[in-house]
């Protein structure tokens, strides 16, 4: 399958990749890992006449934590999925992240991804963004004009849509640091290796003296967008984690889920596997049995 | 418009003019005529157009041709050096490894590239290296047994070598 042709940058700066983007942006696309462009692109549902590589543009793949303010941790534009596999800060720090990444696609399409590319790309079925909403996240966008940092939760728009400009680049995502005691995991139910969510689901608590003083859950694939389950988080925030409260946050976070039947299920099975799995993200949270 | 690029291939420089939407594995076939690459799926699924960029596996039906300008490609042309097969390839002769073969070259570099930065890999460690790369006829069995058998006779040639 052969793409339909367009003109090819590929900058080493941001400021020259800006510039482009200020000259061509409604004609063009930025190319990052190029596993959902590529692909779209090769079955021209998407034919830019410009096409803006970034992957040579320095100082866009720090992985890193700041200690400005509260604290966040940076995810640069060219930050791969194979290297957030990998990452002992996320291991350590982001549970929620560190377990979805390597439930997303395979080893080689992963060595290219990136987190950025898969938020800018707004896949109702893309994990990553259930797990920004579930861990508060934002994206930084940078144009000749200026920046702006927009919550995730603004950011995802609509299935394939995100709020982000044609002129602008996405230059990071930001996550705030955990502070207390905290955990969180990420679920998915796939058919096989390498498929994308029927069902996805991002936990992530933090505590106090046993008590829940930030909750976040995100849901993928049962919505146009993925989902951030606000009345199940705030059913657990002020609360320990128990039985009863986990039961009552997994049936808000079903109640929030709006699945379509497809190949993958009914949309009445997809409700009840959110519910499971919020669950057994919490019991496992928890740390007390499973559910 | 094309664009000229240079790319190194297997350790030999090679230069071509392409239009920017050639995609690598074509790149590679058509221009340099490297048939090892092969196209299966042409969806980035099944992973048998699998070749090294700069030591790491892509998919080269989802990469431009023109993003290698500069870089470093290798087949699985570029594997037996001075006439004499790579561990890889004898391992496969000697496990079974292959069948029809179509899945082959993208399997052995794969393996090369795990066992380059893991040299004692377990056999889970292979079979998730290996997750991306379909085979419809081996059941995987003998590939796993493939590379297990390499990275013994990798580590064995290693020891007995003077430092
Ligand atoms: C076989 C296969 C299975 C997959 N399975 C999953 C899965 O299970 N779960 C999942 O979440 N994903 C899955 N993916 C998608 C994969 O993770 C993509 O790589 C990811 O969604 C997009 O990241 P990318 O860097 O490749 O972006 P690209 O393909 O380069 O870009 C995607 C879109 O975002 C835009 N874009 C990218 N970066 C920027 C930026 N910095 N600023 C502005 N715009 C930008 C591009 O213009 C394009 O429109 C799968 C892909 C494949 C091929
Ligand atoms: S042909 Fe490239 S992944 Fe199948
Ligand atoms: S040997 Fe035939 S596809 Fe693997």
């Amino acid at each position: 399958m052969f793409p339909s042709n367009f003109e090819y940058f590929a900058p080493t700066t941001l400021d020259e990749a800006l510039g482009l983007l200020a000259e061509h942006g409604e004609e063009a696309k930025v190319l990052a890992g190029g596993q959902s462009l590529i692909p779209l692109m090769k079955l021209r549902f998407a034919a830019p006449a410009v096409v803006i590589d970034i992957n040579r543009v320095a100082g866009l793949d720090h992985l890193e934590e700041s200690k400005r303010g509260r604290g966040f941790l940076r995810i640069g534009a060219l930050v791969r999925n194979a290297t957030l596999e990998r990452s002992d800060l996320l291991a350590d720090r982001y549970p929620t992240m560190a377990t979805a990444a390597p439930l997303i696609s395979d080893p080689i399409v992963r060595n290219q991804g990136t987190l950025v590319g898969s938020l800018c790309h707004a896949d109702p079925q893309g994990d990553f963004g259930s797990v920004m909403l579930a861990l508060d996240g934002e994206v930084v966008v940078k144009s000749t004009a200026g920046e702006r940092r927009i919550p995730i939760k603004r950011f995802l728009d609509g299935p394939f849509t995100s709020t982000i400009r044609p002129d602008e680049l996405a230059v990071e995502a930001r996550v705030p640091s955990p502070e207390g005691r905290f955990s969180g995991t990420y679920l998915k139910l796939e058919r096989k290796v390498g498929d994308f969510a029927t069902v996805g689901v991002a936990v992530f608590v933090s505590t106090e003296r046993g008590k829940v003083t930030r909750a976040g859950i995100g849901l993928t694939g049962v919505g146009a967008t993925n989902i951030k389950a606000t009345e199940a988080e705030a059913a657990l925030v002020g609360n320990r984690l128990t039985d009863a409260t986990i039961d009552e946050a997994s049936r808000l976070a079903a109640a929030a889920a709006d699945p379509r039947t497809d190949v993958r299920g009914s949309a009445d099975y997809k409700r009840d596997v959110v519910r499971v799995y919020v669950a057994r993200g919490l019991q496992e949270l928890s740390g007390a049995r499973a559910a | 418009m094309k664009q000229s690029i240079t790319v190194t291939v297997n350790g030999q420089s090679r230069s071509a003019e392409v239009e920017p939407r050639m995609l690598l594995v074509h790149l590679l076939r058509d221009v340099f005529r490297l048939t090892g690459a092969h196209v299966g799926c042409d969806t980035t699924s099944c992973g048998v157009c699998t070749v090294l960029v700069d030591g790491t596996p892509v998919k080269s039906c989802t990469m431009f041709g023109v993003q290698v300008d500069g870089r470093s490609v290798t087949t699985v042309e570029g594997l037996a050096a001075n006439g004499a097969m790579h561990p890889i390839q004898e391992a496969f002769k000697e496990e079974h490894g292959l069948q029809c073969g179509f899945c082959t070259p993208a399997m052995m570099l794969v393996a090369t590239a795990l066992l380059e930065e893991n040299p004692d890999p377990t056999e889970d460690d292979i079979r998730w290296a290996i997750s991306g790369n379909l085979c419809r006829c081996t059941g995987y069995q003998n590939i796993v047994k493939s590379v297990q058998f390499c990275a013994e006779q990798m580590r064995q040639a290693s020891a007995g070598a003077p430092s």
